[in-house]
C-alpha cells in the first residue's frame, strides 16, 4: 500500500538562489485519479515557483471547489492557502489582496468553479485587473460528480456515456480578453516547456493574469469524441509561439532567429521573449488576439501560449491609488485616524 | 538511442544491485522478503541453493552485496543483508527434509575432489544429486577448509560450520580427511572421471629477508598456520606482547585471536595508510574495540633479539605519496626508527598458491607466477579432467567466491562427463511477474522505511575475550531482523515500460520522488541523453532505460540509479503503461533437482 510518498530526494538536487530545493515547494501526495492533468499542473507550479525564487511565505494559493481546487493541497505546502466556497475565490482574493499588496496571489480554479458557479465572481476580477494570477484548470467536465458536461464543454463533444454536448461553449480566454484582462494566455496540461514560462511570466505580470490551462480529466473525459482528451488535444493544439521567460537580471541568452522574436519587457525588468510561430497575429493588440482565436476555434485547433499582454497594465491598487503600504501593516492610528480626519474629509465633500 | 532490451536477463539483473554483486548471485531481495514475513527457512532454502552456506557466510561473507546496496546512494548506509542472511540461518526451522535426499541412482561417474574448501564442498553438493560418485580429500580432520582453519570459533563457531559442512556430506559424499593428497599423478591414475582442485592458497607469505627473522623463529609465526593451529588446539597461548603485521581480515582474526590466547598488548601494524587497509572495514572496527591499536604507515625494518630471545621489531616510518598514474609508493618520512616490544609476532601479510604436489608433467600448465592457467568461463584447466576453482584458481579471494566457482565447475564436469561441449552453458533461469493487486496495493511492501542502519548487538567483551570459542555477535533478533529487513528497497520488483499503453500525461513523472522518469525528445548518443534528464544521469555504473519512441516523437527515459521500487510511477499510471514486475534471476547449476525455487 503505498499512500505515502518517500521521504528520499535525489540527493544532488539543485538548489535555487535561495538555498531551497525543489522538493520544498511541494505539496502533500494529490489524491486526484491517477494520470489527471491536474497533477502535472501542480508539477508545473512547483517548478515555476522554485525558477522564479519564491519565498513561500510571500504566496497564497486560493481556490474554490471542485477537483482543480483541491490541488493547491499538493502544492507549497509552505505557503499561505484559503479554500473558499464554490465559485467565490475572487471575492476572497480581492479581500486579501486590498489589505496585504504585496502578497503573490495565486488563484485556481476549474471550468465549473469560474465558468458556471463562479461566473458573476470571475468577471469582475478581470474588469478590476486585481492583481493575481488565476488559473483554471479545465477538463471540460464536473469530474468530482461523475463527469456531467461542463460549460467549457464544446459544441458536439461526446461524453464518456456518449451524449453529445448540444449547447455552446463558453470560451474563458477570448472573455476574458474581452473583459480587460491585461495577461491572457493558454495551455496544455501535456507541454510542461509551454506551461512553466507561462506560469512565471503570469506570476511576475502586475495586474490579472489568466491562463486557461486544457487538463484532461481520464476518468470522465479522455474518452473517443472529447474535444479535451490527451490525445485529441495533442492532434489538435497549435502553438502561438514558444515562450521563454526571463526573470530581472539574468541575461537574455537565447538565440532567435531575427524578425520572429517580440520580446516584451515587464514592470519588474523581466522579459518575455516570444518566438511568434504566425504572423498574422500581435499578442500585444486585443483585437489581433481576438481574430487568432475566432480562427483558430474555426478550424477546431487549440490555440495555445501567451495571446494577449498589455505591459502597460495598471491593477486595481494603482487604479485605486490606494497606500504603498499595505493596509495590513498600518496600525490602528493609521487606519483609524479619529474624527477630526473624518470631519475634515466630509468639509472636502461639501 | 536505441530502446533498451529488457528481454536481455542482464538488463534487469544488474538493477538489482545486490544480486548482481554476489559472485554466486543470490536473489537478495526475495530472501530478505521472506525474512521480513517471518519465512526463516524458506529464506535459507533460497541461500542454500544459490551460496551453499548460509549460516557461514551469514557471518563471515565479505559482503561484496553491501558496497552495491541502493539504499546507500539514496542514504548513508545499505541494507545489513549479510547479517539479514544470518537470521534466516538462525531462525529457520529444520530444513534437512528441503535439501536432496539420498540414495541418489548412481550414473557410474567417478569424481576427486582435492580440498575440502567451500569450492569442492559446492562442487559435491551440485554433483551428488545428479548420481555422481564424489571423494573428497583433504588433509584436515574435517570438511570446511579454510572456513575451519582460519575463521576463529568467536566469528564462526563450529557447529554452525559442521552443520553447514554435514548437509553436503550426508549427501553420500566419500571423505578421505587426513589424507593429504601428495601426487596428482596418483589422482589421475586412479580412473576418476574428473578430478576438481579447491586447495585453497595454502601458503602464508614471509619476511625471509628481514633482519632477526632466523634468530627469532621460535616467536614468530605465519598466521594462517597459527590460525589453523589454534583451531586445531595445537597451540593455546601466545606472549603477553604481540604484533601483527598485515593490514588485511587475517590479520584481523589474528590479533582478536591472539587477545583471547593470554596476548594483552597486542597491536597491528601495516605498512599502507589505515583507509587502504585490505580488512573491511567491520572487521577494524571489532579488532580496535577489543583494545588493539592499529597502527599504520610503519614498515617492518628487523626483529630485534636479545640473547637469542625475541625482544621486539623496529619500523620505519612512512607515508603513501601517488604518482599521476594514482600508483601509490610509501616514503620515508626520516626521523628516528620506531621499537615495539613483542614477546611474539604474528605474520598476515598475505598468502599465495602453491602447488608442490602437482606434477609438472601432467597435462597442467603454468604460467610464469606458477599458477595454472584456468578457463574462466569453464574453469578447465589445459587438462580436460582437470578443473581448478575458489583460491587456487587465481589466488585468494573468499568463501563467496569459492562458491560461485564452484557452481560453474561442477556445472563443466556434468559436461564433461555427457560428452558435451564445455562451453554450451544454459542461460539462468529468468522470471517476470506483475506485483499489481490493486490501485494501491502490490505483492510486496512497497513503502520506503526510513530507519537507519541497525547495528548488530555485539556479547559482553569480558565474556567473550576469555573464551576464544565464544561468538562475539548475538545477530540480529527477529523483531530487529524484521526492521532491518523492511530497510531493503525491493530492487528485484522492476519498473517495467510499455510504450503503446503510454498517453504521456507526465504523472510518473511528476510524481517520483527521485527524480528518476524523463519524457524527452530521444538524442544521438547515452552521454547526451543521459545529460538531458530531469536530473541528469551522473552515474555512468548504473544504466538507464530507454523506451521506444512515443507518439509525441519523445522517449521515456528512465535513470536506474536512484530509483526506489516505491512503485509510484506504476500506482500513478492511468493506463498500466507502467507495471512494478518481480525479477527472479537463478543462475543454472548442474544440479537443477537441488532446489526448485517454487513461485
Amino acid at each position: 500500500m503505498t499512500y505515502i510518498r518517500p521521504k528520499f530526494r535525489h540527493p544532488q538536487l539543485p538548489k535555487n538562489n535561495l538555498g531551497y530545493t525543489l522538493a520544498y515547494y511541494e505539496g502533500a501526495l494529490s489524491t486526484l485519479c491517477a494520470g489527471c492533468g491536474h497533477d502535472s499542473i501542480s508539477a508545473g507550479v512547483v517548478q515555476a515557483c522554485y525558477d522564479l525564487n519564491i519565498e513561500p511565505h510571500k504566496l497564497a494559493k486560493l481556490s474554490g471547489i471542485g477537483c482543480s481546487s483541491k490541488t493547491p493541497a499538493y502544492f507549497l505546502s509552505n505557503s499561505h492557502g484559503f479554500n473558499s466556497v464554490h465559485g467565490r475565490m475572487p471575492s476572497v482574493a480581492t479581500g486579501a489582496n486590498l489589505a496585504n499588496r504585496d502578497l503573490i496571489y495565486f488563484g485556481v480554479s476549474g471550468d465549473g468553479d469560474t465558468a458556471s458557479i463562479g461566473m458573476g465572481q470571475f468577471v469582475h476580477a478581470v474588469r478590476r485587473n486585481l492583481n493575481m494570477v488565476y488559473i483554471v484548470m479545465n477538463n471540460g467536465c464536473y469530474g468530482l460528480t461523475k463527469g456531467q458536461d461542463s460549460a467549457t464543454a464544446d459544441y458536439g463533444s461526446k461524453n464518456k456515456s456518449g451524449n453529445v454536448n448540444l449547447f455552446e461553449s463558453i470560451d474563458l480566454a477570448s472573455l476574458a480578453i474581452e473583459l480587460g484582462a491585461t495577461f491572457v494566455a493558454q495551455s496544455f496540461s501535456g507541454d510542461k516547456a509551454q506551461m512553466v514560462p507561462l506560469m512565471k511570466a503570469a506570476i511576475s505580470h502586475p495586474g490579472f493574469a489568466f491562463i486557461n490551462i486544457i487538463s484532461p480529466c481520464v476518468t470522465f473525459n479522455n474518452n473517443m469524441g472529447s474535444t479535451k482528451s490527451y490525445d485529441f488535444v495533442r492532434e489538435h493544439v497549435e502553438a502561438t509561439s514558444t515562450i521563454d521567460f526571463v526573470p530581472t537580471m539574468k541575461e537574455i541568452s537565447v538565440d532567435y532567429k531575427e524578425g520572429t522574436v517580440k520580446q516584451v519587457k515587464m514592470h519588474d525588468g523581466s522579459v518575455i521573449s516570444l518566438q511568434k510561430l504566425s504572423d498574422a497575429w500581435d499578442p500585444l493588440d486585443r483585437q489581433s488576439a481576438m481574430n487568432a482565436i475566432i480562427n483558430a476555434k474555426a478550424k477546431q485547433e487549440i490555440l495555445t501560449g501567451l495571446l494577449y499582454l498589455n505591459p502597460d497594465s495598471q491593477d486595481l491598487h494603482s487604479l485605486l491609488q490606494t497606500s504603498d503600504k499595505p493596509l495590513n501593516e498600518m496600525g490602528e492610528k493609521e487606519l483609524c485616524p479619529g474624527n477630526d480626519a473624518l470631519t475634515e474629509i466630509n468639509a472636502g465633500l461639501r | 538511442m536505441k530502446p533498451t532490451d529488457i528481454k536481455d536477463p542482464e538488463y534487469f539483473h544488474k538493477v538489482v544491485d545486490c544480486q548482481y554483486a554476489c559472485p554466486a548471485h543470490t536473489p537478495v531481495p526475495e530472501y530478505i522478503r521472506l525474512i521480513a514475513e517471518g519465512k526463516y527457512t524458506e529464506a535459507y532454502m533460497i541461500n542454500w541453493d544459490s551460496n551453499v552456506f548460509p549460516g557461514i557466510l551469514g557471518r563471515t561473507c565479505d559482503r561484496p552485496c553491501e558496497p552495491a546496496c541502493r539504499r546507500g546512494r539514496v542514504e548513508e548506509e545499505p541494507v545489513a543483508i549479510c547479517r539479514l542472511k544470518r537470521v534466516a540461518a538462525d531462525n529457520k526451522d529444520d530444513v534437512k527434509h528441503l535439501m536432496p535426499k539420498g540414495p541418489f541412482k548412481q550414473n557410474g561417474k567417478k569424481i576427486a575432489l582435492i580440498g575440502a574448501g567451500p569450492a569442492s564442498l559446492t562442487v559435491a553438493r551440485d554433483l551428488a544429486p545428479l548420481g555422481y560418485e564424489i571423494h573428497l580429500y583433504d588433509e584436515q580432520k574435517a570438511g570446511g577448509g579454510f572456513m575451519r582453519s582460519q575463521i576463529p570459533s568467536f566469528r564462526l563457531p563450529e557447529t554452525v560450520l559442521d552443520e553447514e559442512v554435514n548437509y553436503i556430506l550426508d549427501l553420500g559424499i566419500h571423505s578421505h580427511f587426513n589424507h593429504y593428497v601428495e601426487s596428482l599423478k596418483e589422482v589421475l591414475a586412479k580412473d576418476y572421471d574428473a578430478v576438481f582442485v579447491g586447495t585453497g592458497a595454502p601458503r602464508g607469505r614471509d619476511l625471509p629477508d628481514t633482519p632477526g627473522r632466523q634468530e627469532a623463529a621460535a616467536n614468530i609465526h605465519i598466521g594462517i598456520n597459527w590460525l589453523g593451529s589454534v583451531a586445531f588446539e595445537h597451540t593455546k597461548k601466545i606472549g603477553k606482547n604481540v604484533i601483527v603485521l598485515g593490514g588485511g581480515n587475517t590479520a584481523m582474526d589474528c590479533c582478536r585471536t591472539a587477545r583471547r590466547l593470554g596476548g594483552e598488548n597486542v597491536k597491528v601494524v601495516v605498512r599502507s595508510p589505515f583507509t587502504e587497509m585490505k580488512a573491511s572495514p567491520w572487521e577494524k572496527e571489532d579488532a580496535q574495540h577489543e583494545d588493539i591499536p592499529i597502527i599504520d604507515n610503519h614498515v617492518p625494518k628487523s626483529f630485534v633479539v636479545e640473547n637469542g630471545k625475541l625482544k621486539g621489531m623496529t619500523f620505519e616510518k612512512v607515508k603513501a605519496e601517488y604518482d599521476e598514474s594514482g600508483k601509490r609508493k610509501l616514503v620515508p618520512v626520516g626521523g628516528d626508527d620506531v621499537f615495539f616490544e613483542a614477546d611474539d609476532v604474528l605474520v598476515a601479510i598475505g598468502q599465495e598458491n602453491s602447488f608442490p604436489w602437482i606434477e609438472r608433467d601432467c597435462g597442467i600448465e603454468f604460467d610464469k607466477w606458477e599458477m595454472p592457467i584456468v578457463n574462466e568461463t569453464t574453469f578447465v584447466s589445459t587438462n580436460p579432467k582437470v578443473f581448478f576453482g575458489g583460491d587456487s584458481a587465481w589466488g585468494p579471494k573468499n568463501v563467496i567466491t569459492a562458491v560461485a566457482h564452484g557452481h560453474q565447475a561442477a556445472v563443466s564436469i556434468d559436461l564433461l562427463c555427457k560428452g558435451e561441449d564445455l562451453n554450451k552453458r544454459l542461460d539462468p533461469m529468468v522470471n517476470l511477474i506483475s506485483q499489481k493487486m490493486g490501485i494501491h496495493e502490490w505483492g510486496y511492501d512497497s513503502a520506503v522505511v526510513n530507519d537507519e542502519r541497525y547495528v548488530v548487538p555485539q556479547a559482553d567483551k569480558k565474556v567473550t575475550l576469555n573464551n576464544r570459542k565464544k561468538e562475539v555477535e548475538l545477530g540480529f533478533d527477529p523483531l530487529t531482523g524484521f526492521k532491518e529487513a523492511e530497510r531493503c528497497l525491493n530492487c528485484d520488483v522492476q519498473t517495467v515500460f510499455t510504450e503503446n499503453k503510454c498517453i504521456e500525461c507526465d504523472a510518473c513523472m511528476d510524481i517520483c520522488p527521485t527524480a528518476c522518469i524523463t519524457f524527452t525528445e530521444n538524442a544521438e548518443n547515452e552521454t547526451d541523453l543521459r545529460a538531458m534528464l530531469k536530473m541528469p544521469a551522473n552515474n555512468k555504473t548504473q544504466d538507464i532505460y530507454v523506451s521506444d519512441v512515443l507518439a509525441t516523437k519523445r522517449v521515456m527515459v528512465k535513470d536506474e540509479d536512484l530509483c526506489l521500487h516505491c512503485g509510484l510511477c506504476a500506482e500513478r499510471c492511468p493506463t498500466a503503461a507502467w507495471d512494478m514486475q518481480k525479477f527472479f534471476y537463478n543462475v543454472t547449476k548442474a544440479d537443477n533437482s537441488c532446489y526448485h525455487h517454487q513461485k
